[in-house]
């Protein structure tokens, strides 16, 4: 009898903690280490691809590096172009925890943006003050966008239509009212090649962040991804999306508002997608046309898988794509290679990255210890 | 004290000192060259707008002293402006030539502001003199070639019906448009042109059909105006009918259909930029013109055009080498109202206003 009640008492509070802790980080350890690997196969993958082209991959990664991150140009570079990313990533991320795939975030970020011009328009022309004038044109993003993908989720739950399929075709229909719009009534006839909204004008347009080439979008997508972050991990709501995305017959009985919570969430990411929408006009074009259709939705997509749904770390990953991207030109330019190069890459990355969801739980490393206290 | 050597802070200065020195050795390895930027919007090869410029950088490599780097599928969003940027920063490109229409305004207007030792030239009639000065336009008035495809198509026709895709009815397609048709009529009175919009640059599918419903309604020659004319010539080559190409040379395409094409000679602009700027001479901020200029031409005759066909069409190339006017006075519309008051110059400002399809071509643009 003793001898079993001596390690029970032994190993009372304080040890147990220790243990905790180090679970946590052995369980950590496991999120970076095993998408790490995953990066260094697609690495030595790609280099092989490079090689019987003819090409050498040291090159071609020194190309990547100085191209993406090497110099302060660079570095910039590559954050502006992540800058949709996250808040795209977002778009998909948030509906997922959910159990939903949303995949239109496209759409509500062309609407998004388009509803920025529109609602600009009559305020720029009145002489509305620039700030306030932002602040609606934000608001007027997110309200179109929350309520694009929004409906996605209402009707998955009250129609029960397939969110991917629905929320894929919202987003031609998106792009064609913004078309319709742009080409039609709202067309800017002192520009007759390209059909656009009425330029906003620089005075209205957001800036960078100070002493930098990036701009806003990229701030207030980190904060979003942040706070979404704590949102879904630290509060009730978070907790119960959690339980609805995994078992939404249990929630159900469980008195959770399983409907409300799902549509919450889908305009939670139409919001996130149209803040996109917003920083393309207010940021970049100063107008809503198809320039918009940029694929920034669908890239997005990408992210927020390879961030396995995790808001914060869309992050990282958002950064490792623009650079990517950003350094792709240099690589086409240096190398003469296509630009399909990249492309598959980070095609290459992908499959790796989702092939190496089988590994976790697989590596006694990252295991908590056999507990002897069991028995 | 024995880690000294590793601290920080002087891992830093050496990093800065290596990023430094790499620097350096790039610039002192182009220094010699003048690095020529081009950036496309789409593939290289895509037998259309994108391969025309790429086959005038590809000639523009050949010169002496000319370094050319190359980016293509870049979006006309920022992505096209750090992409520029990048060739600047990173590559020292002296010169940067945009060549879609949506890197203008505000990319390259931005671009131009921010660096004002490089110059920035975009391909289409849009820089005016209140935009920056190290910054502006080139552009080829394609129509012609398209009128010397008339010439050759009113010949090479047996149904007398020419059939024509266009993507948007914008000044610059009309203008194709009804070129080809005068071209036509200039050889075979009884030619008639019937049109399909798409509505955009790029419908592949929307083009497939459009050519076929033209077949299907007797044209046995296709010609477009779209960006890669690669479906219509392929589509309309295994129906059996003839095509004229655009853009690029689409002659490999239609081994036995194709008739001549209309293509950019963008060399003669990118030739000229390269020479200004080894020469040191200011670099003009507008520069357009037609086969007047070199800056047109047509691609090689193919198997579907006939020698007469050919003959004419020769003909109608010395004639625009010698300015003769295209648009004539007293052409009416296709509503019947005169639109040409007077016989106007190739070049005439008037002519970019066009908003109607002349007598002569059956279609209508809205």
């Amino acid at each position: 009898m003793v001898d079993v009640a001596q390690p029970l008492s032994g190993s009372g509070a304080a040890p147990n903690r220790a243990s905790d802790l180090s679970i946590r980080i052995r369980r950590s350890a496991e999120f970076v280490a095993i998408p790490l690997f995953a990066l260094i196969v697609s690495g030595v993958l790609f280099s092989i691809f490079l090689l019987a082209l003819g090409k050498s991959p040291g090159d071609f990664y020194s190309l990547v590096w100085r191209g993406g991150f090497g110099t302060a140009f660079s570095i910039q570079n590559t954050l502006q172009r992540s800058a949709p990313l996250i808040l795209t990533g977002l778009a998909v991320a948030i509906p997922a925890r959910i159990g939903l795939v949303v995949i239109g975030g496209e759409g509500a970020l062309v609407l998004g943006g388009f509803a920025a011009a529109a609602i600009a328009i009559p305020l720029v022309i009145g002489h509305f003050p620039p700030f306030p004038t932002l602040v609606i044109m934000m608001a007027a993003s997110i309200v179109v966008g929350g309520f694009w993908i929004g409906l996605v989720g209402y009707l998955r739950y009250a129609r029960g239509v397939n969110e991917t399929i629905s929320s894929l075709l919202m987003t031609y229909i998106g792009i064609a009212i913004m078309n319709f719009f742009v080409e039609g009534s709202m067309r800017d006839l002192s520009n007759p090649n390209k059909p656009s909204t009425m330029p906003i004008g620089d005075a209205y347009m957001v800036g960078y962040i100070p002493g930098t080439q990036v701009h806003w979008g990229f701030a207030v997508g980190i904060f979003l991804a942040v706070v979404l972050q704590i949102l879904m991990s630290r509060t009730t709501f978070g907790f119960a999306v959690r339980v609805a995305g995994g078992n939404p017959r249990a929630a159900l009985a469980q008195g959770l508002p399983v409907g409300r919570l799902i549509v919450i969430c889908c305009a939670i990411a139409g919001a996130c997608a149209g803040i996109a929408g917003f920083y393309e006009v207010a940021a970049i074009q100063g107008r809503a046309n198809a320039s918009l259709v940029a694929g920034y939705g669908f890239t997005g997509i990408l992210v927020a898988f390879l961030a396995r749904q995790s808001p914060i770390a869309i992050i990282p990953v958002a950064i490792m794509f623009g650079g990517i991207v950003a350094s792709g030109g240099l690589v086409q330019r240096r190398m003469e290679l296509p630009d399909a190069t990249v492309l598959l890459l980070q095609g290459m990355t992908f499959v790796v990255l989702l092939t190496s969801e089988t590994l976790y739980g697989r590596f006694k490393i990252f295991q908590p210890p056999e507990t002897t206290d069991r028995t | 004290m024995q880690y000294s050597g590793l601290n920080r802070r002087h891992f830093m200065k050496a990093t800065a000192a290596s990023l430094l020195a790499g620097a350096a050795s790039t610039r002192l390895a182009h220094a010699a060259d003048t690095t020529i930027g081009i950036v496309y919007v789409g593939p290289r090869d895509d037998y259309g707008w994108n391969q025309a410029h790429a086959v005038a950088a590809k000639a523009l490599k050949s010169l002496p002293g000319v370094k050319v780097v190359e980016e293509e599928n870049v979006p006309e969003t920022d992505a096209c402006a750090k992409t520029m940027e990048s060739m600047i920063n990173l590559d020292g490109a002296k010169i940067v030539l945009g060549t879609s229409f949506g890197y203008y305004s505000p990319f390259m207007i931005d671009m131009a502001k921010k660096y004002s030792a490089v110059q920035l030239r975009h391909a289409a009639p849009l820089w005016t003199p209140k935009d920056p000065k190290n910054l502006g336009s080139y552009f080829g008035y394609l129509n012609q070639a398209h009128y010397v495809d008339g010439v050759a198509a009113g010949l090479s026709t047996k149904s007398n019906k020419l059939g024509f895709v266009a993507a948007k009815p914008i000044s610059s397609v009309l203008s194709n448009i009804n070129s080809f048709m005068l071209g036509a009529k200039s050889t075979n009175p009884k030619a008639t042109v019937q049109v399909i919009f798409t509505g955009d640059w790029s419908l592949p599918v929307r083009e497939a059909e459009a050519t076929n419903a033209l077949i299907d309604a007797g044209c046995d020659v296709v010609t477009c105006h779209v960006d890669g004319p690669k479906v219509v010539i392929e589509t309309a080559e295994k129906r059996g009918a003839k095509t004229c190409g655009h853009n690029a040379s689409q002659a490999p395409l239609a081994p036995k259909g194709f008739i001549t094409g209309a293509e950019y000679k963008w060399i003669t602009i990118y030739k000229g930029y390269a020479t200004d700027l080894a020469g040191g001479k200011p670099l003009p901020n507008m520069t357009s013109g037609g086969y007047e200029a070199d800056m047109v031409q047509n691609s090689p005759f193919g198997a579907g055009c006939t020698p007469e066909g050919k003959a004419a069409a020769m003909a109608a190339i010395a004639a625009l080498k010698a300015k003769k006017p295209i648009y004539t006075a007293g052409l009416k519309d296709n509503k019947g109202k005169v639109v040409m008051d007077k016989t106007y110059d190739n070049l005439d400002p008037y002519l970019d206003q066009m908003n109607y399809l002349l007598e002569g071509v059956v279609g209508s643009i809205t």
